[in-house]
């Protein structure tokens, strides 16, 4: 491509397809899948189905909404339970503060960076991480745009769909549904993860999770993401400085 | 009528909770170039956070998962690393083989079982 491309509408609009069409085989099949499972608890918890399409717009992290289902049909407490999903969402701060200075570029304005940060999650996050470097600057919002965008969209007609068949599905189904999420986002972050930083980050982060959750359940996600991660700047930094 | 209304409330809440971190992400992240070494803590922070998710779902789930026993979960985690890996990165056929293969187990090893509508 020449440079006479760079930042023209088609340009642009091409970045917009090219991600829309990246999301559309298996990130938008799993990951709709996996809101099938979704949209069947929330109707068996008695959640109407709007407002399961609306948890699914608006909160926009599977992790966050399965544990507000379920700690919702264990009873718990409201302030309770905005907590815990609180907590379980406090990946989202160090996951936006480093994707968005690489998506940044004088053409975009605040309210493109506020809406590209609700739109962060794994998938998408991932993705971007590895994409982002090899992409013209002024194209990586609209693509990435895109590609979270029809995620959205493929995430919503899950929820839909498990919320209209719920009755078909045995505690069994809904289970191999409920399990295809973590089991995505592993392999995701096992195939999208090529960087010395990344991989030693993860399995900082995967030793350090369990560990942490023996001992403080509540915050173990915020101390292992901190901890594990600090663990693996440091010895990054470290190694770096010796070779 | 209620009850909807607070539960309205409750998702409401949750969604708000969940945007102020991707918010405050967006709002440090202008003040931060992407060469300065606190960048790539944070990206060392995030990717720990995810990984410890994820080993928290299967070594200590909440709600569904519960059902199953630890071994089954890893089993079926390794049948998926190992499906994603023989067919060259296959995200697709890796993720059904932990699903369905979770399933299996379940059955399998547990023959009918009691309680749960399975």
């Amino acid at each position: 491509m020449s440079e006479l491309g760079e930042g023209t509408a088609s340009a642009l609009r091409r970045a917009w397809l090219q991600g829309m069409r990246e999301a559309g085989g298996t990130p938008a099949a799993v990951l709709g899948a996996g809101y099938i499972g979704f949209g069947a608890l929330a109707r068996d918890a008695d959640f109407s189905l709007l407002l399961s399409l609306v948890s699914t717009f608006a909160i926009w992290a599977l992790p966050g909404q399965i544990a507000l289902i379920e700690l919702y049909n264990l009873g718990t407490a409201a302030p309770a339970l905005i907590l815990a999903v609180m907590l379980t969402a406090a990946r989202f701060f160090p996951m936006t503060a480093s994707l968005l200075p690489s998506l940044r570029h004088p053409r975009w304005r605040a309210p493109h960076y506020y809406l590209a940060g609700h739109l962060v999650a794994m998938t998408g996050w991932a993705v971007a991480m590895r994409r982002f470097p090899q992409m013209r600057r002024v194209e990586r919002l609209p693509y990435f745009l895109g590609f979270t965008v029809l995620l959205w969209l493929a995430c919503a007609a899950g929820t839909i769909i498990g919320y209209q068949l719920s009755y078909l599905f045995t505690d069994l189904v809904t289970l191999g549904l409920v399990f295809l999420n973590p089991m995505y986002f592993f392999l995701v972050l096992c195939g999208e993860t090529r960087s010395r930083l990344g991989v030693t980050a993860l399995l900082c982060g995967a030793i350090a999770g369990p560990l942490l959750h023996l001992l403080v359940p509540e915050w173990s996600l915020i101390l292992a993401g901190v901890l594990g991660g600090t663990l693996a700047f440091l010895l990054l930094e470290t190694g770096q400085r010796r070779s | 009528m209620s009850s909807d209304w607070s539960l309205w409330g409750l998702v409401l809440a949750c969604a708000l909770a969940t945007y102020f971190w991707r918010g405050t992400g967006v709002f440090v992240s202008g003040r931060l170039d992407t060469d300065r070494p606190v960048f790539r803590w944070l990206a060392c922070v995030a990717y720990a956070t995810l990984a410890a998710l994820i080993a928290r779902i299967v070594f200590m789930p909440a709600g569904i998962l519960e059902e199953t026993a630890l071994w089954q979960r890893l089993l079926a985690s390794a049948l998926a690393l190992a499906v994603f890996l023989l067919t060259r990165k296959n995200l697709f056929l890796g993720v059904i083989a932990g699903g369905a293969g979770l399933m299996l187990i379940k059955v399998m090893s547990d023959g009918v079982v009691s309680g749960l509508h399975w």
